[in-house]
């Protein structure tokens, strides 16, 4: 998104050296834009996500949260253990059936507007689990907005990940 | 006028509080949910309800070829698939009655510490983390992230390997490898030495664990706990002394054992082993010097893929390429039990054939289960926060749980 940096809107019509109180004097560190743009901006960098690591993939979702790959760069470090407090719900790992309704319970908790990012193989489909035990993708209980595929994936896909979900969320009208 | 009435009540019937405890909470390690009924916030009773993570894996050995489990064992103890990879193909090298090289050997030695280092490192951040230490986290994954360099510049993949083939390896290490590990122990006893100071004699750290969970060495012992979880305890019991396999018994290293039993005994435990842990990998990586221009694999195209460039001129490599991808190496009618140190205690594999390419049954003695049942025992008496500080000391790994 651009921002425009401060200035004046100058209404046309107005004379030199004239006092005009019409003319909307905004200081030079404020940005203007639609309210719309600046909530989305706020939004889409600050995806606070919900502490959701199953198994494997938990091990890479906290090595994306820890020292070099720095999650926190893209403003998503602040895992939250509450779902009410979080925006997005990582599922990193198998989701098995006895897991599932938990899984749905949480998703249920969270706050408007909220996305989910499937994590890994097994919770976009599967994986290499296709047994009586373990539910073939997360999707199946809850509405998943980005697949990151890998067993595990890469941090850096899971990074890739995060910001394509930025771009959707810039996409989406906030109204 | 209404009577006024008091209303007698024992002590004893004040029923106890019931508290979940997960299976979505932030230290229990993965999906562990512990049933905790409480007087007043002393735990008088511990269950853990398991199978949040139950894949199905000793079924799948019976559906896969040797060859093809192997990916699945990584992903049951995923702190440490290394060793997990070690103690399969081993159990099934015990049935075929196969010799490995003794490179081969010192490089599964090199890796299965590497990775015991690499386990001991998360439990130490994460168990630090639970206990209000950030810092420790951060450090510990800056070198597990070196760790993981090791690994996937050997084999290509951070931390899920399949690298350990039945008869070998698959594929070799190289001089630029080496050079990298050696630079990797070079630096870490320095990393070692901060991560006690930041813990050692730390105030809040020791209040939290020091006299928390305490076990004897008696109920360790029936109870079936292994691993840093019984050497805790007092008791000396180390797969790698006490059955030797791979090139242990040729190295110089200690047992790590404390007698106290509580929470700080098995942090102890733990550090120790560390160190122990980069001594017998830099005499591995010594050994591994000496005997480089040796053979990695063992020479049977009937049990190992041939080199893949053999595999496009030759005609006999393409045969055996094909037969080994499509149906796989056939193991005589045999049981037998292998197990190793892993990272968390005694893993034991307990593989019968029935003659055919598959297994016929796979049993996993899992430590990090058998650990979990001391939780209740460690439990009674202490408190809820206590709880946590018992869960980061066993360290269980739900998918070695659970398989």
């Amino acid at each position: 998104m651009e921002l425009t940096k401060g200035g004046s809107i100058a209404i046309p019509g107005t004379k030199e050296g004239e006092t005009d109180y019409l003319t909307l004097q905004t200081p030079e560190n404020a940005l203007t834009k639609t309210l719309s743009d600046a909530i989305q901006y706020a939004r889409r960098n600050s995806i606070w996500p919900v502490m959701m690591g199953l198994s494997c993939c938990a091990i890479e979702m906290m090595a994306t949260a820890a020292a070099r790959f720095d999650l926190s760069r893209f403003g998503s470090e602040v895992f939250r253990p509450s779902p009410r407090q979080a925006d997005l719900m990582i599922v990193a790992g198998t989701v098995t059936k006895k897991m599932a309704p938990v899984v749905g319970r949480i998703y249920d908790k969270m706050a408007a507007p909220k996305w989910v990012i499937a994590m890994g193989a097994c919770s976009s489909c599967g994986g290499m689990y296709n047994v009586y035990s373990v539910l073939q993708g997360v999707d199946e209980i809850v509405p998943v907005d980005i697949y990151v595929p890998g067993c595990p994936p890469r941090p850096e896909a899971l990074i890739y990940g995060i910001m394509q979900l930025q771009k959707k969320i810039g996409r989406e009208p906030v109204f | 006028m209404a009577t006024k009435r008091t209303i007698e009540m024992p002590v004893e019937s004040i029923e106890s509080m019931t508290l979940n405890m997960g299976p979505q909470h932030p230290s229990t390690h993965g999906v562990l949910r512990v049933v905790l009924h409480l007087d007043g916030e002393v735990v008088e009773r511990a269950i853990c309800h398991l199978g949040y993570l139950h894949r199905a894996k000793e079924k799948h050995a019976e559906h896969k070829t040797y060859h093809q489990f192997i990916p699945y064992t990584d992903r049951m103890d995923y702190l440490a698939p290394m060793s997990n990879n070690t103690g399969y193909v081993m159990a099934v090298e015990k049935a075929l009655g196969l010799e490995v090289t003794q490179r081969c050997v010192y490089l599964r030695t090199l890796l299965c510490e590497l990775a015991r280092i690499s386990g001991h490192l998360l439990w130490l951040g994460t168990g630090a983390l639970e206990l209000g230490a950030m810092t420790v986290f951060l450090w510990s994954f800056t070198q597990r992230e070196k760790i993981y360099d090791i690994f996937e510049w050997i084999c290509g993949a951070r931390f899920t390997v399949s690298y350990m083939r039945v008869g070998g390896m698959s594929r070799e290490d190289y001089p630029e490898w080496r050079r990298m590990v050696r630079e990797f122990l070079d630096q870490y006893m320095a990393a070692h030495r901060e991560f006690e100071t930041m813990l050692n004699g730390n105030e809040i750290f020791l209040s939290r664990v020091v006299d928390v969970g305490t076990i004897n060495g008696k109920d360790a012992l029936q109870l079936g706990l292994t691993g840093p979880a019984l050497r805790g305890s007092g008791i000396n019991y180390d797969a790698r002394k006490h059955t030797p396999y791979l090139a242990y018994e040729e190295f110089d290293w200690e047992v790590a054992v404390e007698d106290r039993g509580d929470c700080m005994a098995r942090y102890l435990v733990r550090m120790k082993e560390m160190e122990e842990s980069w001594k017998i990998a830099c005499q591995a990586l010594e050994a591994l010097e000496k005997t480089q221009n040796e053979r990695c694999n063992i020479d049977n195209p009937k049990i190992i893929f041939p080199p893949k460039e053999n595999v496009k001129r030759s005609m006999e490599d393409l045969i055996h390429h094909f037969l080994l991808a499509s149906e796989g190496f056939k193991v005589p009618p045999a049981e037998v039990y292998q197990a190793i140190e892993g990272p968390k205690g005694e893993l034991g594999f307990f593989l019968v054939s029935d003659g055919g390419p598959k297994a016929y049954r796979l049993g996993v003695r899992s430590p990090s289960f058998i650990n979990l049942q001391g939780l209740e025992k460690m439990s009674i008496g202490y408190t809820i926060s206590d709880v946590v500080a018992i869960i980061a000391s066993l360290d269980p790994v739900m998918g070695e749980v659970d398989r």
